[in-house]
């Protein structure tokens, strides 16, 4: 296996070589990427659309289309991860600690449950006592990433930012909440229900904004026609850019959530890492 | 060899993505854990990324963010903008598409991967043969 | 309205974001939801069909910017045809699919559904669009359902099988990318019109080559050509009947479209057939694909599986029509694309009805199959008949322009593989329909409960008249063939 993966690999790599032969110089400004729709870009994005961030002009206006079906790609992989690992079986072992002396319970019967309360609190079968300081500091950090993250989708038309890297950074904090903590604690705040919506909900947004351009009179996606229903027609194009980028961070955090703790609990949705 | 040197120089980084590329394939074909697999695949498709990144660079050019917008987007201030200023935002936002593509794949397949082991036990490819042929 | 080709596309999208929402809300409602989406989608493919051929290609721009700078959406002849198939196949499939649904995957039908939009949406869009990346994000929508959809299937194997499916899936689709990368690089453009007017200027460059060769492998490896083709029969055998019967017929129908739409509209033949000298090479590779898809076909012993051969050699009689260089050979690859469909799609019925009262189909399973389902078993005949190219049904005709071309071209070996690969098909159906018919039925035989007497059982009425129309239109398509010729593809190959 391995002398013929090393020939495939080298026939491959000889055959991507010989097509390097006759490319531009790197960073040659004069080469034909480079010019040939690079420059309308430049040159008209702005006027266009009233959006200073070229990235996103084109990501979410020029091709929006595109990016509408990355956001469905990534509600595809949130879905298909929930189908393939999402178990609604009981566990059958659980664990138990007794607050006040420290001791652990392991209940092998499913159908003992003992009442989590004042005595009695959940544990992990891979516990490790949680560090108070880890513990205080993801509490108090865990507010900035997510504003942090409001920032970079609601500044992306004008910095580098958007959708994507902020519903990545707000899904990152709560994986964070999950590490700190528990997988329970982040279960327990948001229901698996509700990622499942809100990711759904997400592309929504998107997909809606898109087709009800076609009713007001333009071709899909083309914001320009939703003038009338704005309350500044002038940037009518980059407000809905704006929109779309909300629907995909709100996708993209849910999808991340729904990833993580399938992954981490292998379905179970009870304990993780 | 002085005719290559300069070719190499002035390409490297088509040069160094293939054989990042490779690298990635390698994996993919040769090892025998499949998460080594997975790793691999992903080299591979970072090793993409890379290559079209490249495209867009432009030598003496900043990032595609239009200056003299900034502060207030009204009027658009007519200062002429340059194309040789700013380098090509395409390539950009084409790489954001298969980042995002690449990320909800090795998703999946981590998924995939946990199933099998799940019911296997294990996820060395040999050892997973035998299991198949056992039956 | 004029919309008619972004709601193709978008409408099964829409739905199925909807029955995603539907499925943690009232999971009931999400059935009805597909069956609209789906509706509005092959109504619109419908309608977009007359104008085209009515007025000539439909340029839809999107999001209204102009072609090379915006994605547009390019339909001709060729495209509103397989728009068509391709909607229509998932409709009828959706409503077939209700009970066996129910039956696999009960507690979870409305992600299922979902899964389900989702995958024709990508391979609607991946059909109607006229933009090289665009097409790149759709294969991927297409592969990431059908990665999770041959994992839900066999609960087994199912999950290893589709790991391999996405090692192959990712080098096929990367591969292309990249080509894409290099066109790109070399044209600075990503619309395929635009790429195709700058291509002639460059015809001796080793860029472009690297980049059409990259694109060929991509394609092939997605659409399972001879060497390329070790993860499609345990894929599609592994997955959910309800999706098997439609991810056969069309996924590689659709990728064999993009590859004749590669080499006609993006490079085109100038560019192929005369700077290039792979013609030939590729012929070879397609004849070895019939040849080794048959061979393998005959060795297999579960029903299932050996269709999913059968659907490999297929592969092999496109390839090598869209590679003869001329245009009956290309005629019989475009006809054969349509034909294939409908044949694998009445063919995938059939075993779906077998696989809904039977649950498992190894040849051994099927003893006396005629006297227990009738109406089934006589879908089963047509749409083998029209597999092994029986003259009233549509295979033949396919078949013939393909024979043709190659006679014309002189690829003898190619015309000798397709003849040799029909009596192939014929003995191994041939085979089935001995089990089937003369050997009796098998007592107490896996199953509790043994039947004395032959009792007809038959699959519920909504599959069944679904098997029985698209078996009825495998010999009107038949006998309309110099219709679809003379009016879809010879226009469009002028």
């Amino acid at each position: 296996m391995r002398v013929l993966a090393f020939i495939i690999v080298c026939l491959t790599g000889a055959l991507l070589l010989y097509g390097t032969g006759e490319f531009p110089d790197w960073g040659d400004p004069q080469s034909p990427a480079s010019v040939h729709l690079s420059n309308v870009y430049i040159e008209k994005a702005l006027e266009q659309t009233q959006v200073p961030n070229l990235v996103t002009a084109v990501l979410a206006d020029y091709r929006g289309f595109d990016t509408m079906f990355e956001t469905a790609v990534v509600f595809c992989a949130g879905l298909a991860c929930f189908l393939l690992l999402r178990d609604f079986r009981e566990k059958k072992e659980r664990y138990y600690r007794h607050t006040p002396t420290g001791v652990i319970l392991h209940v092998k019967d499913s159908k003992k449950i003992i009442k989590v309360g004042k005595e009695f609190a959940h544990m992990d079968k891979n516990w490790v006592p949680s560090d108070l300081i880890i513990k205080s500091v993801c509490r108090i950090l865990i507010p900035f990433i997510q504003i942090y993250a409001l920032y970079v989708v609601a500044h992306g038309d004008f910095s580098p930012g958007g959708g994507f890297q902020g519903g990545v950074i707000f899904g990152s904090s709560l994986i964070l909440l999950a590490i700190s903590y528990d997988l329970k604690t982040l279960v327990r705040r948001i229901k698996e229900k509700v990622l499942g919506i809100w990711a759904a909900v997400g592309v929504l947004i998107y997909v809606g904004i898109a087709a009800i351009c076609m009713p007001m009179g333009g071709n899909f996606l083309d914001y320009s026609v939703l003038a009338p229903l704005v309350w500044d027609p002038h940037h009518v194009r980059a407000l809905g850019m704006l929109g779309v980028e909300i629907g995909v961070g709100i996708a993209v955090t849910a999808v991340m959530a729904i990833i993580y703790i399938n992954i981490v609990s292998e379905g179970r949705h009870e304990e993780g890492l | 060899m002085t005719d290559l040197l300069p070719l190499i120089v002035a390409k490297y980084n088509y040069w160094l993505y293939v054989i990042l590329m490779m690298i990635g394939l390698y994996a993919m074909i040769a090892k025998n854990n499949l998460i080594k697999k997975l790793v691999g695949m992903n080299i591979f498709q970072t090793a993409i990324i890379l290559f079209y990144v490249s495209i867009g660079y432009k030598k003496d050019a900043t990032i595609p963010i239009i200056q003299s917008a900034h502060g207030g987007g009204h009027g658009a201030h007519e200062a002429a903008i340059h194309a040789a200023d700013y380098i090509n935002p395409l390539p950009h936002v084409l790489m954001l598409t298969a980042i995002v593509v690449s990320v909800a794949t090795f998703g999946v397949a981590m998924a995939l991967a946990v199933r099998v082991y799940q019911r296997y036990q294990t996820l060395e490819e040999d050892e997973l043969r035998m299991r198949l042929s056992e039956k | 309205m004029d919309n008619y080709p972004a709601l193709i596309v978008v409408a099964p999208l829409l739905a199925a974001l909807f029955a995603g929402i539907a499925a943690w809300i009232e999971e009931r409602l999400s059935y009805p939801i597909a069956v609209i989406g789906l509706a509005i989608s092959t109504f619109s493919a419908i309608m977009t069909l007359m104008t085209v051929i009515a007025s000539g290609t439909i340029h839809y721009r999107m999001a209204g910017w102009a072609p090379p700078m915006g994605i547009e959406y390019r339909i001709d002849l060729l495209n509103a045809m397989v728009l068509l198939l391709v909607s229509g196949i998932a409709f009828l499939n959706l409503i077939a699919s209700y009970k066996s649904v129910e039956q696999e995957t009960s507690d979870r039908a409305g992600s299922f559904y979902t899964i389900y939009l989702l995958f024709v949406t990508g391979l609607l869009g991946v059909t109607a669009t006229g933009d090289l990346f665009n097409l790149y994000v759709l294969i991927e929508i297409t592969s990431l359902t059908s990665y999770a959809m041959v994992a839900l299937g066999d609960k087994d194997r199912g999950p290893l099988a589709s790991l391999n499916y996405v090692f192959i899936g990712v080098i096929g689709a990367s591969f292309y990318l990249l080509g894409v990368g290099y066109l790109y690089l070399i044209t600075g453009s990503l619309n395929m019109m635009d790429v195709a007017g700058i291509l002639p200027a460059l015809k001796g460059s080793s860029t472009v080559l690297v980049a059409f060769i990259l694109c060929m492998i991509g394609v092939w490896i997605k659409m399972a050509l001879f060497p390329m083709h070790v993860w499609l029969p345990n894929a599609y055998s592994y997955s959910p009947v309800a999706f098997a019967r439609m991810v056969a017929p069309l996924m590689t129908k659709v990728m064999v479209y993009v590859m004749i739409r590669l080499m006609v509209t993006v490079f085109g033949f100038e560019y192929i057939f005369e700077t290039l000298n792979i013609a030939d090479a590729v012929v070879w590779l397609a004849t070895l694909a019939i040849l080794a898809g048959g061979v393998m076909a005959l060795a297999q012993k579960n029903l299932k599986k050996m269709l999913t051969y059968i659907i490999v050699c297929e592969i092999g009689y496109m390839v090598g029509g869209a590679w003869m260089g001329n245009q009956l050979g290309m005629t019989g690859a475009i006809l054969h694309i349509l034909n294939d469909a409908i044949m694998t799609f009445a063919l995938f019925l059939a075993v779906g009805n077998m696989v809904y009262k039977l649950k498992k189909v190894d040849l051994t399973d099927l003893k006396g199959l005629f006297g227990k389902m009738p109406w089934t078993m006589t879908g089963f005949v047509l749409a083998a008949f029209s597999i092994i190219g029986v003259p009233p049904t549509c295979g033949f005709f396919s078949k013939w322009y393909l024979i043709l071309g190659a006679l014309e071209k002189g690829a003898y070996h190619f015309a000798a593989a397709l003849i040799i690969s029909s009596l192939i098909c014929a003995v191994l159906f041939f085979k089935v329909f001995e089990i089937c018919f003369f050997e009796p039925m098998s007592e107490g035989h896996g199953h509790g409960e043994s039947h004395s007497q032959v009792a007809i059982e038959e699959a519920p009425i909504s599959m069944l008249i679904i098997t029985g129309f698209v078996s009825l239109s495998l010999i009107v398509v038949g006998l309309y063939s110099g219709t679809i010729v003379n009016t879809i593809i010879l226009p469009f190959l002028k």
